[in-house]
């Protein structure tokens, strides 16, 4: 894996766990109850800790002196490595929770298995985050089966929201030539075999919910790999990156 | 965060007719410094008037998170960012404290957030004014959690025992905010042309509105005797307000800011710092809902929570449909 590789695969991991830490943190004061008014803002808090240092990290391996802020903040839409799942927008409580469900599920098996990356520094990022990531996960799978087996209103929002996010879900586990790089290099993992333990685990949530899994016949990609994104990341940027583009070069 | 600007109806309505033996024991425990718990008997009056001090905080705690909220996605750093996200959370935490503890007086959580969205309840006045810049998210740290933080000191003595315990943590919290705030006021003070304007600024709008949050003047807050001899309150508006210009003005004085008050100056006959009238028309007009922003935050709280219904009402579905299997299992 050449060096350019190993910093895009780094960066992949730091913006989705910004992106998603961004959308979240959107709800900050507007969930549906007071105790997701923390619950989600402690999901929030976590990925952009866990952003900063993989973020960090980029800028490290790289070695052009960009620290995580120079990384967050002055680049635009097509040098941003995400998947396009993370960056959809919040919609009603059962569509994050449907975006969030799909990639806690994924994420966790990825920083499960960055535990034992070669890269030194991101198995020691992984040790912190995955304790982290189990939590989150077990907060979207609860409240999957409480949406999904709460009430008619709930139930046909739930199905819904994992009808629009499904499509999404692809991209996770298609390997690009610097998801294959990082995978031969022993510091990511092989993302197509990860693919039947999801299903199976996001298989045992929708049952206990007593939901289906979609049937959906549409998958987008593009985030990571082309800086391809859909029209939402360009405003999250506008908003996120408005401090440093309006005042560039300061210390806060 | 606290404000005393809520206090300002008063709590000593038309005399409740109590058991005057009670009453008795009641007033000389209280005068005895002796906590008073949720079980205790108590005073109608003690009991409406901290319901509605108590609950009143919890909003303020629920409410003060949207102006922050409003920058959390625009903070100019990632580090940033991540502190004032966790100290929003620490809020929203506080929020659920003080909610528990009105509840041990009888009243319950969607009871108190019915007199929000309706308006009967009010919220710290100080929220009612606007974000515009960063510093204002400074500014909120230093001056607003630094007001809080001495009307909240005082209240760690308060009788009702659950309200002052729940102010002991609630204090440690507000005061690491309030250095934060004034950590990140002093980057932008020791900042660019730019961030000194910014700095300088939020000082302007927000020094008058952190002095009103510890509420009318002595002269003009009637019912502050018997919440005294309660010890629901401990200090009056005036000494309270007074502690906080004093412990403030040399904190700009380092910070190279300026008060937006001309009539401030130290006075070495009372030892303390004399300041300006506020203009109490202001502060009227903003406590009775006609500030920038009033209608915007209360609809701001009515829409997450009638848009957050159906989720409640999943999650009760959900439980009362969980408990039901497992009856229906233990039968079995």
């Amino acid at each position: 894996m050449n060096q350019d590789q190993h910093v895009d695969y780094l960066l992949r991991l730091g913006d989705n766990a910004l992106i998603l830490g961004h959308r979240l943190s959107e709800w900050c004061g507007h969930a549906p109850i007071l105790e997701e008014d923390i619950a989600l803002t402690n999901v929030a808090l976590d990925l952009i800790g866990q952003a900063r240092m993989l973020l960090t990290q980029a800028g490290a391996v790289e070695g052009k002196g960009r620290d995580e802020d120079a990384l967050a903040f002055g680049r635009d839409v097509l040098d941003w490595r995400n998947v396009l799942l993370v960056e959809q927008p919040n919609g009603d409580f059962a569509d994050t929770i449907a975006r969030q469900f799909l990639f806690d599920i994924w994420n966790h098996q990825v920083f499960s298995t960055l535990l034992g990356s070669t890269d030194a520094e991101l198995a020691a990022i992984a040790a912190k985050a995955v304790k982290e990531i189990a939590y989150h996960k077990r907060h979207s799978s609860e409240w999957l089966i409480r949406l999904g087996d709460g009430t008619e209103e709930s139930r046909a929002r739930m199905i819904r929201a994992l009808d629009v996010h499904w499509g999404f879900v692809e991209e996770l586990f298609t390997p690009d030539a610097v998801d294959q790089a990082a995978f031969e290099a022993g510091i990511g993992p092989d993302l197509a075999a990860l693919r039947p333990e999801w299903d199976a685990a996001v298989a045992a949530v929708l049952d206990e919910a007593g939901l289906e899994r979609p049937e959906v016949g549409w998958a987008v990609h593009g985030g990571k790999t082309d800086g391809h994104h859909s029209e939402h990341l360009g405003f999250i940027l506008a908003e996120l990156q408005f401090m440093q583009r309006a005042y560039p070069g300061l210390a806060w | 965060m606290s404000d005393a600007t809520l206090d300002s109806k008063g709590g000593a309505g038309p005399a409740v007719a109590d058991d005057p033996k009670r009453r008795a024991a009641f007033d000389a425990r209280v005068a005895a410094e002796g906590k008073v718990e949720p079980r205790d008997w108590m005073p109608e009056q003690y009991r409406k008037t901290l319901i509605r001090q108590i609950s009143q905080h919890a909003h303020s705690e629920y409410v003060g998170m949207l102006p922050e909220g409003n920058w959390v996605t625009r903070a100019p750093t990632l580090r940033r960012k991540a502190v004032l996200l966790a100290k929003i959370q620490d809020e929203a935490g506080h929020a659920l404290y003080l909610y528990g503890a009105a509840e041990t007086m009888g009243v319950s959580r969607a009871e108190m957030l019915d007199a929000l969205h309706e308006g009967k309840a009010k919220y710290s006045s100080i929220f009612n004014y606007p974000t515009l810049t960063w510093a204002d998210v400074a500014a909120i740290g230093w001056l607003v959690d630094g007001a809080a933080i001495v009307n909240q000191v005082a209240l760690q003595r308060c009788s009702y025992g659950p309200y002052a315990r729940a102010m002991v943590r609630i204090c440690k919290e507000e005061s690491f905010h309030q250095r934060q705030g004034y950590e990140a006021m002093m980057a932008l003070a020791q900042g660019s042309p730019d961030q000194k304007k910014m700095a300088q600024d939020s000082l302007n709008r927000w020094w008058w509105p952190s002095l009103m949050m510890f509420g009318p003047s002595d002269r003009d807050s009637p019912h502050s005797a018997q919440n005294m001899a309660w010890k629901i309150k401990r200090e009056s508006n005036d000494d309270l307000r007074q502690r906080f210009v004093d412990m403030t003005v040399p904190q700009a004085d380092y910070l190279g800011l300026t008060m937006p008050d001309p009539d401030l100056k130290w006075n070495e006959e009372r030892g303390h710092y004399d300041f300006g009238e506020i203009d109490w028309d202001e502060f009227w007009r903003v406590v009775k809902g006609n500030g920038v922003c009033n209608r915007e935050r209360l609809q701001a709280r009515r829409d997450a929570h009638d848009k957050g219904a159906w989720v409640r009402e999943a999650a009760v579905a959900h439980a009362e449909k969980r408990a039901a299997r497992s009856l229906a299992q233990a039968a079995e």
